[in-house]
């Protein structure tokens, strides 16, 4: 072990010194063996149904067998990828649209590696974690079927290299998603909010087809390395793509704002916590929301081209700013320890985007990298407690520090990353993050005119990095310090849900080294190993003023936090009277989109909708059914008569002269044994005597 | 060796059998009529095996098996018998005429 630990540190040294990027090599067998990431769990997710609850472990023994394997392939790929870096990409034609043909296959290249591992990993984990969590549920052997098809599912998108497949990924994800979000169904509230996140998705899934018609038509092509050529070759070279790149990016772009959960579209992400934990956790804060990032990173060269779809660059950046502050600020209201979690991966998912709008795309995918390991950490951590004390509502918590040890230490470790303190992951990834913006707001200022704005964006991140330190000191005040204020004595969790939590809280703490500015640059040549050339800004060493403004930001929530909720405060009634007026209610009401979308949006159609519905089922739909009824009716009357007169007479008068010829032949028969013999006896006679006769 | 007059105790032997056979009302009476029937065509198996002096003796032979077989036979009737008159307090041929419902 302790070998393979210094042979995986001396990769890592060797890739982080060596300058210049190793020219791509085709990975071997590992990568031409990588289509069983996705198959593996796709399969294994129909076993699990059908054979699972025969399995000693209810079918949990099958999931945790599949994520081991993907997180020890995930890491093997990992491993090599950094020793020498891996373009593999195959695909396979199974059908053809005009001349157009339909592909399956899979990529592996720097981007794909870096989900399948995050995927295997976390997964894994979550896996592990799921089996306590999960204990005693009436459908445990179904939740893990579902949750092993949301890993495939994923896994089938990660792999994509083409727009079909990622669309196929894409829409299992999203009804994995709907299974498991909707998982207590038995409450009215959990399956509406099942219902919101997958017509949600939807919605945004319309932005996804059509900008993959627009792009993949322009270009001819489904296959990623083939779009991603045209735009390297440059706009001249590709005067359709570069004509339509703009509407085809935009709608794209709509498309992962529906995964993503960007603002306006978020509103599906806080509602979709009525699923079991584990499934917050993986899902909705550590892989399948970063899709919409992923998929943008996929896509990146085209925003990034000069003469493509740059100005859609602007628009991914206002999106990704107001998200990352204005859900930052909601989250400082909430009650439900869940719901503060998912307000606050929507406003790292904010910071994401930003990242990719501003161009950063090794910023953005490191965030998401680092993110999904703290946020699995803090959800997983926030349902040890709910598990403990029976409760999502922090007024229900309190003073846990000691009942949960682990579960205390590890929640510091995720929220400290989460706020950005320094020698945790979230520090590095968010101060690249910021300090992309700075050199984005000095560059993009002379080609776009956008400076100003990237100049306010980065403002608007630095508070929403002070917002991000005040929630969590929040809620981990609320949570841990202060007296108990549920029912029942809360403990500690079983080792099966805290082992995770360990496991999980290491590269929390860590993970950001690998990608210091002007040390360490793992990361950088991870996600930069691919075909096509990133266009990518990837700073050379920190930028001092962001890194303190960030870093100040940080600690100053952290106090502001402490101040309010810190532990000497005496009573409840003082924490609860802080409220800013005018604000509150706002925030409360979550600006009232949510609102807005049932009133304004899915009532106004509903109702027609519904009324028209239900004219076409009353005059057209029972007209026809009707119709046929009747016609079937008559029909059958006609059946009826034929069969009564037609067959039933042919059979009965068939039976009756059956019966007629019995009557007569019964008139000659006695019964009495002698009288056959006499007979038999004399007919013999005859016989023999006209014999002798004859002859 | 006179052939005509085992033939002809053979017929008589016969014809006494069939009158019994149709005439007794009590079935072990028309089981032993049909045995005397056996044994008139045994008296001709034996009889006409001496006259032409069969080399294998295939008319003894029948007559052995016939005897056999007329053993099991009987034994069946009389067990056929016998139930039939533990069911009706009778044995009496003319009153079984089920054959007729």
């Amino acid at each position: 072990m302790t070998e393979f630990l210094a042979n995986a540190g001396s990769w890592i040294l060797a890739a982080s010194e060596s300058g210049e990027a190793a020219k791509l090599s085709d990975g071997g067998v590992l990568a031409s063996m990588a289509w069983l990431i996705p198959v593996v769990p796709m399969v294994a997710a129909f076993a699990i149904v059908f054979w699972g609850k025969k399995m000693p472990y209810k079918g949990w023994d099958i999931a945790i067998a599949v994520m081991a394997f993907e997180a020890l392939y995930g890491t093997a790929l990992l491993l090599s990828h950094i020793s020498s870096p891996i373009a593999h990409d195959f695909q396979i034609e199974i059908a053809k649209i005009g001349n157009m043909p339909i592909e399956w296959g899979w990529s592996v290249d720097g981007l794909s590696i870096m989900m399948y591992f995050l995927v295997g990993v976390v997964g894994f984990l979550v896996f592990l974690y799921a089996k306590g969590y999960m204990e005693g549920d009436i459908r445990f052997t179904w939740f893990f079927a579902s949750f092993t098809l949301f890993a495939g599912g994923m896994l089938v998108l990660v792999s994509a290299p083409n727009m079909i497949q990622l669309i196929v990924g894409w829409e299992l994800v999203g009804v994995s998603s709907w299974l498991l979000i909707g998982h207590y169904w038995e409450e009215h509230e959990n399956s509406s909010a099942a219902i919101k996140a997958f017509l949600t998705n939807k919605v945004a899934d319309v932005g996804l087809f059509v900008g993959a018609i627009i792009v993949s038509m322009s270009v001819g092509s489904f296959r990623f390395g083939d779009i991603l050529d045209a735009v390297e070759s440059g706009a001249a070279e590709a005067p359709m793509l570069a004509q339509f790149a703009f509407w085809g990016g935009l709608a794209l772009f709509i498309g992962a704002m529906g995964k993503s959960a960007q603002f306006p579209l978020h509103v599906w992400l806080p509602d979709a916590m009525a699923g079991p934990t584990p499934v917050s956790s993986l899902m909705h804060a550590a892989t399948m929301v970063t899709a919409g990032v992923f998929l943008v990173g996929r896509m990146f060269p085209l925003y990034l081209t000069e003469g493509f779809a740059t100005e859609v660059r602007s628009i991914i950046i206002i999106v990704g700013a107001l998200t990352l502050f204005l859900t930052g600020l909601i989250a400082l209201v909430q009650d439900d320890i869940k719901k503060v979690l998912a307000y606050s991966t929507l406003s790292q998912l904010g910071y994401m985007t930003v990242a990719m709008g501003a161009g950063a795309y090794t910023a953005g995918l490191f965030h998401l990298f680092t993110h999904a390991f703290f946020k699995a950490l803090l959800f997983l951590g926030a349902g040890s407690v709910i598990h403990s004390v029976h409760s999502n509502n922090m007024s229900d918590m309190g003073g846990l520090k000691k009942d949960m040890p682990y579960t205390y230490w590890t929640f510091v470790v995720g929220s400290l990353a989460l706020a950005g303190i320094l020698p945790f992951a979230g520090f590095f990834s968010k101060d690249e993050i910021l300090a992309s913006l700075r050199y984005a707001s000095g560059e993009f200022g002379v080609a776009d005119g956008g400076g100003a704005l990237a100049t306010i964006v980065l403002a608007l991140a630095i508070a929403g990095a002070f917002i991000t330190a005040f929630y969590m000191a929040r809620t981990v005040f609320l949570t841990f310090h202060g007296e108990y204020k549920g029912h029942g004595h809360p403990h500690e969790s079983p080792r099966i849900m805290w082992v995770p939590l360990v496991a999980l809280a290491v590269p929390s703490a860590v993970i950001g080294f690998i990608n210091i500015p002007g040390v360490t640059e793992v990361f950088t040549k991870l996600v930069g190993g691919r075909e096509v050339k990133v266009l990518d800004h990837h700073a050379e060493s920190f930028d001092g003023l962001v890194l303190v403004l960030g870093l100040i930001a940080a600690l100053a929530g952290i106090y502001l936090g402490w101040r309010i909720w810190g532990p000497d405060k005496e009573t409840q009634q003082e924490r609860d009277t802080f409220r800013v007026d005018g604000l509150y209610p706002l925030l409360e009401n979550k600006y009232y989109i949510d609102d807005f979308y049932m009133d304004g949006v899915v009532r106004p159609i509903r109702g027609p909708v519904a009324r028209a519905m239900d004219w076409f089922n009353g005059h057209v739909l029972d007209f026809i059914v009707n119709g046929a009824g009747l016609l079937a009716k008559a029909a059958g009357r006609v059946v009826y008569w034929f069969d009564q007169r037609g067959v039933d007479g042919a059979i009965n008068a068939s039976g009756a002269i059956t019966g007629a010829g019995g009557g007569v032949l019964r008139l000659l028969q006695t019964g009495k044994v002698q009288q056959y013999a006499v007979l038999i006896f004399a007919a013999t006679v005859i016989l023999v005597g006209g014999l002798v006769i004859w002859f | 060796m006179i052939l005509s007059q085992f033939v002809i105790l053979g017929a008589a032997l016969f014809s006494i059998g069939v009158y019994g056979v149709l005439t007794r009302r009590n079935a072990v009476l028309v089981l032993l009529s049909v045995e005397l029937m056996l044994a008139a065509v045994n008296i001709n198996f034996v009889a006409f095996d001496v006259y032409f002096q069969d080399a294998i003796a295939g008319g003894q032979i029948f007559s052995l098996f016939i005897i056999a077989v007329a053993a099991a036979e009987v034994g069946i009737g009389l067990a056929i018998v016998l139930l039939i008159f533990r069911n009706r307090q009778s044995a009496n041929v003319d009153e079984l005429d089920l054959m007729k419902l």
